[in-house]
This record gives C-alpha cells, structure tokens and sequence, in this order.
C-alpha cells in the first residue's frame, strides 16, 4: 500500500493491475458512504453490506470496460441503489409517497403570528425569531458538538429525507446526479431535502438554547 | 412575502430554483427582517454542519471481506 492518496484514473489504472492497496484505497474512500445509502433500501446492516460487497464485485468484473465516463463514485452509487432496489424487502414507501404524506410547515407555526393579526401576520412573534447561529472554528469542541449533533439528527430521519439530505449535503453529490441516482423529480427532491434539513435545524437550535 | 413562506423557500433559494419575482420578493423580505435573515443563517450553517458529518470506519471484517473479494477477482 503506497500511503498516498492517487487520482482517480491512477487509482483505477492500479486496480486493473491487481494492486491490493488501490482497491483498498477506494474501498475506504466510498464504502462508508455506501453503507449509509445501502441502509435506507434494505432491512437489516447486513443486507446492506451484502449490498455493497455485491457493487464492489460489479466493478471488479467490470473494470476492464469502466471509461470513466462518470466518475467512479457516481457509477458505484448507481450499481448499488440498483442492486439495493432488487434487494430492497424493505417495507417502504416511495420517494413520491413520502413527499405526499408531508403536510403542515418546517417550522412550528406557534413561532409565527396568527394570520389573522392585525400586525404583521405570518411574521415572528417577539422573543421568539431565531437567533444567528455563532461561529464554530473547525476542530472547536462546540464544533464537534454540533456536527455530532446533526449526525444523530440525519439518524432519525425518515429514509427518503435521510438519503436525499446525505446525498447532497454530507457527500456533495449535485441536485441532477442525486435526481438521476433516485429516480426522482427535481421538485420532491427539493421538498426532501428542505424537510430533512429543516429538522436538523432545529435540532441544532435546541442543542444550542440548552447549551446556553 | 411572510416570514412562514419564506423559511419553506430556503432550499429552493439556495438552490437558485426560485423565479424571477419570487426571488426578488425574498431578498426584499430579507432586508428588512432580521429574524429571516438570522434564518437563513441557521440553515447554511446547517447545510455546512452535514457537510462536516464522517460516517465510521468500516467493520474490519467487513472490509477483511471486501479486500478477500478482491484477492479472489485478481
């Protein structure tokens, strides 16, 4: 194992020369992340791993024809949402369904005026309009407080918000791949991913109302 | 535009999914109200906070699989 982190083309060029540490540097690199998408498909850890050990082995067979048309973290999250939807035994609804039975606001409504106030309705009422969040240097313990926060937050979230909001906002996968990946429209995509994060919002406001 | 239409368009404005008019309705509204604005705030640092989140190292085993897998490919 060389240590270093290779580009991609390296890293695929060493794995069609057998190389152990190339494979091993890709598997550390995406099938973390996997694991957490396989997860919301399937009923149990373990068929989620089967999942991903299932992708691995569709890119070793298929190594030899992989052009790199699509980067290679695409292409391993379109084989395994695949192979996932074929495993998927999971009782779930679709992507549409969640979007549907979605009702009511983001934001507890008691936070805004009535609408029939006579000042200002729809707006926030005193005391109670948020606050900025304060700034948390990279490494501070506040930091790590508020990500450890999020990550149990995401935890929670139903499964097409969680995936949606991990997609985007954890791994930085865009708006058309994680449409295209999902086989959803960019429209509930959207409506996913603001409800997930508008629950990890407030987690965080509460996290921080306590810690104050 | 009121604050509770306005914190439901956070997305699609941080996206640059809203039109024309509506988004100038936004910034309008954001100008003028220090609650929305202290929102949008609350929600980039959220975004920036799940871009931070790491999942765990994989299950040793787990990974002991994979890199056999791999022995077995080559």
């Amino acid at each position: 194992m060389t240590g270093i982190l290779k580009d991609e083309s390296e890293l695929l060029a060493a794995l069609r020369d057998g190389d152990e540490g190339a494979f091993a540097q890709i598997v550390d690199l995406h099938a973390p992340a996997m694991l957490r998408v396989a997860r919301g498909y399937v009923r149990t850890h373990e068929i989620a791993e089967e999942v991903v050990q299932e992708t691995w082995i569709a890119l070793l067979k298929g190594i030899s024809r992989f052009e790199g048309r699509s980067s290679l973290r695409t292409w391993l999250f379109a084989v395994m949402i695949n192979i996932a939807k074929q495993r998927g035994v999971k009782e779930r609804r679709t992507a549409d369904a969640e979007v549907a039975a979605l009702t009511g606001g983001t934001v507890d409504p008691a936070r805004f005026r009535p609408a029939d106030a006579e000042i200002w309705p729809g707006h926030w009422k005193e005391h109670r309009e948020p606050a900025a969040f304060p700034l948390t240097p990279e490494g501070s313990v506040l930091a790590d407080e508020l990500i450890a926060v999020a990550r149990r937050e995401l935890d929670k979230l139903p499964e097409r918000q969680r995936v949606v909001v991990s997609l985007r906002d954890m791994l930085g996968f865009d708006s058309s791949e994680v449409c295209e990946l999902l086989g959803i429209g960019v429209v509930n995509q959207r409506v996913l991913l603001h409800r997930g994060r508008a629950a990890v919002r407030q987690a965080l406001e509460n996290y921080l109302a306590d810690a104050s | 535009m009121d604050c509770n239409e306005l914190v439901e368009l956070v997305t699609d404005y941080l996206d640059g999914a809203l039109d024309d008019e509506t988004r100038t309705r936004f910034d309008l509204h954001l100008r003028a109200c220090d609650g929305c604005e202290n929102y949008l705030q609350q929600f980039r640092e959220t975004v920036s906070t799940l871009g931070n989140v790491r999942d765990d190292q994989l299950d040793p085993a787990f990974r002991d699989r994979l890199l056999a897998a791999f022995r077995h490919w080559r």
